[in-house]
């Protein structure tokens, strides 16, 4: 129904930014260098926090940027500026040109092949300009609402660090000396609560739940945010530490992406190549457990990882990156593929500067049969693990130990909340180690898993 | 050019342009309003595979226009420094606020500027040949130390970042703030084992740092030294048990324990496990913990911080009592407290919120040896990758990168790489021994909260804590220890 007024704002904003995009190409190419590409950025953003019933921040502002990446010959350097007057825009192309002479020659430098390039077709269902429709109070009002929710929910909750609105919108277009040019636009919303509750001797705890959607529309309501919220804080209340001890640990949803992105990490082509992954020479041998299949898709509509093409003007497409256990392939950008005699599986990512990186689709775990509660139920003692502090995986030896809190399993339940506890052990066998798999994966961001458990991790406490 | 003219020479800003803006951000009301102008320019260099493959400069310009309003922040930017966008953005932030209109200050208050890093010639604007020879020297260090050494990435990075900050109250104040870093991560490999070890540092320096205080091939060897070292490492041990920290960056220690927990804004908010304890026992009488953005050179000091506030060197925590809080200007109005020069920024897109700065232990009288001697069995940490903290129940994490055991009183194996965690409120208390050798970390830390990043320091002497949860993996049969 809206679609023909969204096709004419798009249409005005293709002309004057992707215009430009194909100029700067042009004139770096006319300066000399032998391939160039162009990204440019151009974004919006609203946010107001609300801290008990009253507004704290109101934050509304937008910002665009523009980055240059050139070769000459096998040497490549980039350049990027926020500023689009005629002068800086000189000057961004002469640094980058002038950068590409001290740059090393790399023979697997480049811009993927004139073939490669292109864009999936269909409405991929990224934008809705709802996110922007609430008038100014309704979006406070969004805020304050789930914050009350959380407030209201139990007599516990005394404080709160406040409940928030956010709406953002981006832009991107990319075009390329192989007369590639492409974009797309993108519009985020969430809502979340951040309450705080105070058991009888004063010990606080604090937790959060939130909602994100690419339309208005698709958010969940406030109240249902605040209120889940408030359960999540409410049974950490009179956490203890335990004794260490060698259990099984059921990871929750939110923190079982963790070891989803520890795998993404591992066969990401930058550290497979360079033997910085333990991972690494590991294609079609098995590396986690039979019930483990990982899939990477950027091309699911409405996605948090989708987008019509990747970094480097490719199709993004779905791979199968673990099936049944087996390692099936990495995880490539154009460099990377090259370095590995592979094809590119189209997830480059690109900032305004430097090299591409590689970066997920949508990303995720396939889940199984069981729901959280019987995986639960089947444990006489365990970690049921809800938050993570630091960040303490080592890719190159799979070593891991990361502090955390949660709920101890006892005879199938959840017994009582836990704290300043660690959980440690080896990726090698911690995937190997993957025994159940939830039936409950729901997308909150590009990268998803269902509840998992894992055996045989050592829980540090006492 | 006087680097302190910058915006109102590149910009052609009038003080009159500025007393028009502020008039426009208070034109709905609110109590203060202010504008932050930012000009950052960047290099960086990486070397990988011993080739130079990326190289990439930049320039991110901005004006952030905050209105406070009570306890209200509105707050707008724009990349855009025409009067026109300016002016927009002022009057966005100026919604916040619900009344009548007031006049900002007259006339800016220009204090005499302090010179905390004084470089001649910034290194965004150094030759980059000299950028490339550093990268290039590193990579060639780190693979001289050892041929087990296989893989080296060394980085450069700097920036400039010039700022100018007006308030309605009259504040006014500029700074051309550079930041310096070199990073080296190398990967030692053998039959069927490998280990990373990553070294760096930096400051608010000019490029010769490099050529002279520190290296390329300073950090080279130390990233190579500890990968070289890890091949070997043992199953740490878990549960808790005495650990002694080495000086310098384990200083992470106090920047995740206590640090964070006493800025001001969740203490205001009453949402920090340490609200409501000045004045109260947080630490053993042995601790001294203070934040100084004043020390030369270093990578977390500044001229004047976010908000235009000089900064200053505030005690923490004295002799094991806690004397105060770090403030920014909306919390010290609002909390009745003095302005500690606190409130910083990632950029002019982030509103600014008390932030550490430099912060560390003072020295003690224990000899180090004797520290490490007194213990039975435990752990010794020199080398962090970084940490974490919940300010609210006050738990908190470092990980270790670089520990040994301890075992009786003798530093003896190396062990692998393990996550320590604590109670920021108490874990102080036990602190039974502090060094007479306090040492700042090299200049890599960067602090992130509410998704802002900002450069800082942290330092301790060695110390000694009696009693710490160690996250390792070692079963009670296979070498490591549990209790």
């Amino acid at each position: 129904m809206h679609s023909t007024e969204l096709e004419a704002q798009d249409s005005k904003l293709r002309t004057d930014l992707r215009d430009l995009a194909q100029d700067i190409v042009r004139r770096a190419m006319n300066r000399g260098a032998t391939a160039s590409e162009c990204v440019i950025r151009d974004g919006d953003e609203f946010s107001t926090l609300v801290r008990l019933g009253q507004v704290e921040t109101l934050k509304e502002s937008g910002s665009k940027a523009i980055g240059v990446r050139v070769f000459n010959g096998k040497r490549a350097a980039s350049t990027y500026s926020s500023d689009f007057s005629r002068e800086s825009l000189d000057r961004m192309l002469t640094s980058a040109l002038d950068l590409s002479r001290i740059t090393s020659e790399d023979p697997y430098a480049g811009i993927p092949e004139p073939e490669q390039l292109g864009s999936i077709r269909g409405d991929l269902d990224l934008y809705s300009a709802d996110v922007y429709s609430l008038p100014g109070q309704e979006r406070i009002a969004y805020a304050r609402r789930a914050e009350k929710a959380a407030l209201d929910y139990d007599p516990r909750i005394k404080n709160s660090e406040g409940g928030s609105f956010d709406a953002a919108t981006g832009h991107k277009i990319l075009a390329n000396s192989h007369g590639f040019v492409g974009e797309y636009r993108r519009s985020y919303c969430s809502v979340a609560a951040v309450p705080i509750a105070q058991s009888e001797n004063g010990a606080m705890q604090r937790d959060y739940w939130f909602s994100v959607a690419r339309s208005l529309s698709r958010l969940e309501s406030p109240e249902h945010v605040g209120k889940v919220a408030a359960q999540r804080t409410l049974r950490r209340l009179g956490a203890k530490k335990v004794k260490t001890a060698h259990v099984p640990v059921v990871f929750d949803p939110l923190l079982a992406t963790s070891i989803l992105e520890h795998i993404f990490e591992g066969v990401n082509g930058d550290s497979v190549y360079r033997g910085a992954s333990f991972l690494a020479g590991k294609l079609g041998q098995k590396i986690a457990s039979q019930n483990v299949t990982v899939i990477d898709d950027g091309t699911m509509p409405g996605g948090f990882g989708t987008a019509p093409f990747d970094g480097e003007g490719i199709p993004t497409r779905r791979t199968l990156v673990i099936e049944n256990g087996v390692l099936k392939s990495y995880v490539l950008n154009t460099y990377t593929a090259k370095k590995l005699g592979l094809q590119t599986t189209a997830n480059a990512s690109r900032g305004l500067a430097g090299t591409p990186g590689i970066g997920p689709g949508n990303y995720f775990l396939q889940p199984g049969t069981k729901t959280p509660q019987q995986i639960i139920g089947e444990i006489k003692e365990g970690l049921y693990v809800t938050e993570f502090l630091g960040h303490g995986a080592n890719l190159v030896t799979g070593d891991y130990s990361r502090g955390a809190s949660g709920l101890w399993i006892y005879g199938g339940e959840l017994a009582f909340p836990v704290e300043e506890i660690t959980v440690a052990g080896n990726l090698k066998d911690m995937f190997l180690n993957i025994s159940e798999i939830a039936n409950d994966l729901e997308f909150r961001g590009a990268v998803a898993s269902p509840t998992v458990r894992i055996d045989d991790l050592t829980v540090g406490g006492e | 050019m006087d680097k302190n003219r910058f915006f109102f020479e590149h910009y052609g800003l009038t003080e009159r342009d500025l007393e028009r803006y502020l008039a426009a951000a208070l034109s709905a009301g609110g109590e203060y309003a202010d504008l932050y102008f930012e000009y950052l320019s960047s290099t960086s260099l990486m070397v990988d595979e011993s080739m130079v493959k990326s190289a990439s400069q930049g320039i991110s310009a901005g004006c952030g226009i905050r209105v406070i309003a009570g306890e209200r922040t509105g707050y707008a930017y724009t990349d855009d420094l025409s009067p026109e966008r300016i002016l927009h953005a002022a009057r966005t932030a100026a919604l916040i606020a619900s009344g009548p209109a007031k006049t900002p200050t007259i006339g800016f208050q220009k204090r005499p500027a302090r010179s905390l890093y004084p470089v001649t010639l910034p290194s965004v604007d150094a030759e980059i040949t000299a950028k490339v020879e550093l990268v290039m020297r590193a990579d060639q260090a780190a693979r001289a130390y050892d041929p087990r050494i296989k893989e080296v990435r060394a980085s450069y990075a700097d920036e400039l970042r010039n700022i100018l900050i007006v308030g309605s109250d009259g504040t006014f104040a500029e700074d051309s703030q550079p930041l310096a870093r070199m990073n080296v991560g190398c990967i030692a490999k053998t039959d069927g084992n490998s280990a990373r070890g990553s070294a760096g540092g930096g400051g608010r320096v000019a490029l010769d740092f490099f050529f002279g205080e520190k290296t390329p091939e300073y950090f080279a060897k130390e990233s190579a030294r500890q990968a070289i070292l890890q091949l070997d490492a043992r199953e740490a041990p878990a549960g808790e048990m005495e650990v002694v920290l080495g000086p310098g960056w384990p200083g992470v220690l106090l920047h995740e324990a206590v640090g964070h927990g006493l800025e001001a804004d969740f203490n205001r908010k009453q949402t920090s496990a340490f609200a409501g304890l000045v004045g109260k026992r947080v630490a053993s009488e042995k601790c001294t913990v203070v934040d100084n953005g004043t020390m030369p050179w270093r990578r977390g000091s500044l001229n004047v911080d976010d908000e235009g506030q000089p900064t200053q060197s505030t005690v923490l925590i004295e002799k094991g009592v806690l004397k105060g809080y770090l403030s920014d200007k909306l919390s010290a109005k609002l909390m009745g407290i003095s302005d500690t020069g606190n409130g910083r920024r990632e950029s002019y897109e982030h509103i600014p919120m008390p932030r550490m700065t430099n912060t560390y232990m003072l020295a003690g009288q224990d000899d180090p040896h004797d520290i490490v001697r007194s213990v039975k069995r435990g752990v010794y940490a020199v080398n962090f990758g970084g940490g974490q903290v919940d300010i609210t129940n006050g738990k908190f994490v470092f990980s270790a990168s670089e520990a040994y055991l301890i075992e009786d009183g003798r530093i003896t194996a190396p062990i692998k790489g393990a996550t320590l965690i604590g109670n920021g409120p108490d874990v102080l208390t036990r602190v039974s021994m502090v060094g007479n050798d306090l040492k700042l970390d090299e200049g890599v830390g960067t602090c992130g909260k509410d998704g802002q990043a900002v450069p800082v320091g942290v330092g301790i002497p060695t110390l000694k804590v009696d009693r710490l949860t160690v996250g390792g993996t070692a079963k009670k049969d296979t070498g490591g220890f549990m209790q």
